[in-house]
């Protein structure tokens, strides 16, 4: 069901040496100091992987979602945060990708062919709303050939560092989510302004700031949906997110488990390595299959999309609840084995344990996910 | 049995007239005094003299300690698990500093001479000394037994050298108790008890650790090199380490249990008050049963741990064995804490977008509570307790 081709191959191992060489090492002081991963940045746009979804015409590599899922994993297990920026840049992408006209796309896409470093995003809702992401306020009002748009305070991934943002707003707030419209706006737009730099518990090497937009001018042709489609093109994006943030939960649990395993096998207590003992042997073989269970999901639910099977919706609600699960679980256990040590920040145990919290919550909270699972299979929509 | 009906309140379980006055007391000096520095301590991650001199103050810091060196008295265990509850559903790294104070002076209390007695208790009842509890080393965490640290008999003296760490007060003590080894005999009688000043020669702080949670403590290393101990600071016999330490753990495991409690309630109310004031398309999601089922879920696990925290302090009063208690009090606690703040992230996030940032209260829970797991023997090896504890009722 998932075999590599040589090109798939080619990419994770580079991206394996990548991440060896120098995303590991830096991981710890990006979490210290709570800063943007520009080095990141400039690492993964140097490998053509900053946009490796990008579509060949525009000038990216166009891999499938399964090897982008791969290579996201494959950074999580090293560094969730530097894996958040490609998620990142992806969720800034796939809005446009999916629904602008062919000028929109020339005038973007092609932004961030090759070895661009530019740096995209996907605007959030007001944090009044949060999972209740339908009633968000931000309004878009047709004038002359723009759209004014008013919002306050929206979360936003990358938000003091973004070139251009896909905003997503009401045009009419009588029409609940048919009257969302999608739109670009770029750094520079004027009432597009900055707030303040939220300081988080984990995932601290990717910055969330507020965004404001008052009296913000965007040209009518920066509109990407077709009138009524906008609530379509960001539940799609939503739905990326959440097959993204499942394969960034599958690495970050690979590698805690891989550190929880490394110390178990050198840790002598009682005369022996207290890998020997059966509630560590417990422990992790519920971490291995959990993990293991996570990753099939998350491929599946990749190759759903790849397919352009429609089942992919629910299935990254799944995936994305049981990966974060795990990796909350199996960062919590890693802690738990390392005892003492896991507590303390001179591993990275503790680390991932903060950052598992956040893919608990990101792209809608688990709690979310299982009421829009249950409703898809039961059919209930209330 | 009967006793302990009598002792309880059975709508709050909250026992006697005296402990409710005493429980209150503590709860307005949590509330007022310590809960308002509690989020700043842990974004410095440094040791709160103020709190330290409030506790001693409302002498909390001496709890444990026969009355007339400023105990509580009868009753003192479950007062003690009062005190840390409270503290800890306000400030999780404060109950640890009373937490810390009582083990670290337990081998004294449990096992001192009353000479020794004489001469150290009012250095901390009066001259407010805190105590540090130096068993874990490098290579020793739950296996106590495989410590490397040793004492060595020299005339009149006890000369000890070893590295000890983890070590909670370990740079803001005045008096330690470290254990060390004082033979080759096998695993269970190989060590021994020493008090230890912090102005003997020889005795140095190493480097303070960062933590995930409960960083308003001090953890340190503690190095002892040829530090000279006179002979009468033996605690008990030579060799009873061991048997001292896990006399200990029948009230430092309570302890650990009542903090794990109280950081739960912390959570449960900041849940509820965080539900309650908030709305989204006109209704508070204290309505939503998602949320319902989560109060609902975590009210369960508090009660039941409360259950046995002072099932198993209520034991230790009575002088009677409360190994398994303190066990299944700690691990259940402890598994509960880490349970209902990871949910309570979720909770306040739910319909909102807050809860993972740093200007809430529940994430620094979060990390607080995963410690309660860990130290005082981790949720593995009290399991183990527990079902040892069973087999030999049943054999």
């Amino acid at each position: 069901m998932f075999h590599l081709d040589e090109e798939q191959r080619l990419i994770l191992q580079s991206v394996r040496e990548i991440v060896q060489k120098e995303i590991k090492s830096r991981a710890v002081s990006l979490d210290e100091n709570g800063d943007f991963p520009w080095d990141a940045v400039r690492i993964f746009s140097k490998n053509d992987l900053l946009n490796s979804l990008l579509p060949r015409r525009f000038g990216g590599v166009e891999v499938s979602y399964f090897t982008f899922c791969m290579i996201v994993e494959e950074i999580a297990k090293a560094c969730a945060s530097s894996s958040e920026l490609l998620i990142t840049q992806a969720e800034g992408m796939l809005p446009i990708l999916h629904g602008a006209d062919e000028p929109l796309k020339e005038k973007y896409l092609k932004r961030l062919a090759g070895s661009s470093q530019t740096l995209i995003a996907v605007g959030g809702a007001d944090p009044s709303a949060g999972s209740g992401i339908l009633s968000f306020v931000a309004k878009a009002i047709p004038h002359g050939e723009n759209y004014i748009l008013q919002a306050d305070r929206c979360f936003i991934k990358n938000g003091s560092v973004v070139d251009f943002v896909v905003v997503y707003a009401s045009t009419d707030p009588s029409k609940g989510g048919h009257g969302i419209g999608a739109f670009v706006v770029e750094k520079g737009f004027p009432g597009f302004l900055y707030g303040r730099k939220e300081n988080k518990m984990g995932m601290r090497g990717i910055i969330h700031s507020e965004i404001f937009l008052r009296d913000c001018k965007v040209p009518k042709e920066n509109r990407i949906d077709k009138e009524g489609e906008g609530v379509l093109n960001m539940m799609g994006t939503l739905s990326f997110s959440r097959l993204f943030t499942a394969a960034q939960a599958v690495g970050l649990a690979q590698g805690a488990m891989e550190e929880a395993i490394s110390y178990a096998r050198h840790r002598v207590q009682f005369g022996r390595t207290i890998s020997h003992y059966a509630p560590i042997q417990f422990m992790i073989a519920d971490m291995a299959a959990g993990i293991e269970s996570a990753r099939l999901l998350t491929y599946r639910t990749a190759f759903l999309f790849d397919e352009g099977d429609q089942k992919a919706h629910t299935h990254a609600c799944m995936a994305k609840l049981l990966a974060s699960d795990v990796a909350m679980k199996v960062t919590t256990d890693t802690v738990q084995i390392m005892g003492g040590y896991g507590y303390m920040k001179d591993y990275p145990a503790e680390r991932m344990m903060r950052d598992a919290k956040q893919l608990h919550i990101q792209s809608g909270t688990n709690q979310i996910m299982r009421l829009a699972v249950g409703r898809d299979l039961t059919g209930v929509s209330e | 049995m009967n006793g302990r009906a009598d002792m309880f309140d059975t709508e709050t379980f909250i026992p006697t007239e005296k402990l409710k006055v005493f429980r209150d007391r503590i709860r307005r000096a949590a509330t007022d005094k310590i809960a308002p520095q509690a989020s700043l301590v842990d974004e410095e991650e440094f040791f709160n003299r103020e709190v330290e001199s409030l506790l001693w103050d409302v002498g909390l810091l001496t709890l444990t300690f026969p009355e007339k060196y400023g105990g509580y008295g009868k009753g003192r265990a479950v007062a003690f698990c009062i005190a840390v509850e409270e503290i800890a559903k306000c400030c999780a790294s404060s109950a640890l500093l009373l937490i810390i104070q009582a083990v670290g002076s337990f081998p004294i209390l449990h096992a001192g001479s009353e000479e020794l007695k004489q001469k150290y208790l009012p250095q901390m009842s009066e001259g407010r000394k805190l105590v540090a509890y130096l068993v874990t080393e490098p290579t020793a965490g739950s296996d106590i037994a495989g410590i490397q640290t040793t004492a060595v008999r020299e005339g009149n003296s006890y000369i000890l050298n070893g590295s000890k760490c983890f070590a909670t007060s370990g740079g803001v003590a005045g008096i330690y108790s470290v254990l060390a080894k004082t033979s080759e005999a096998r695993e269970k009688e190989n060590s021994s008890f020493f008090l230890v000043e912090r102005d003997f020669p020889g005795l140095s702080i190493g480097r303070t650790e960062h933590k995930l949670g409960q960083r308003g403590s001090n953890t340190t290393e503690v190095f002892l090199e040829n530090v000279k101990v006179p002979a009468e600071n033996l605690l008990g016999r030579l060799g009873d380490g061991f048997i001292i330490a896990m006399k200990d753990f029948d009230m430092s495991r309570p302890a650990i249990a009542a903090q794990a409690l109280g950081i739960a309630e912390g959570a449960l109310d900041a849940i509820i008050k965080f539900v309650k004031e908030r709305h989204t398309l006109g209704k508070p999601i204290a309505n939503h049963p998602v949320i319902q089922t989560l109060v609902a879920d975590s009210a369960i696990l508090i009660e039941a741990a409360r259950g046995l925290v002072y099932r198993a302090a209520t034991l230790n009063d009575e002088g009677k064995a409360n190994t398994k208690f303190a066990s299944m009090a700690k691990c259940f606690a402890g598994d509960a804490a880490m349970k209902i703040t990871t949910d309570a992230i979720d909770a306040i996030q739910v319909l909102s977008g807050y809860g993972f940032l740093k200007d809430y209260e529940i994430e620094r829970m979060f990390r607080d509570a995963k410690l309660t797991q860990i130290f005082e023997g981790t949720n593995q090896i009290q399991r183990l307790v527990i079902a040892r504890q069973i087999l030999n009722e049943s054999a």
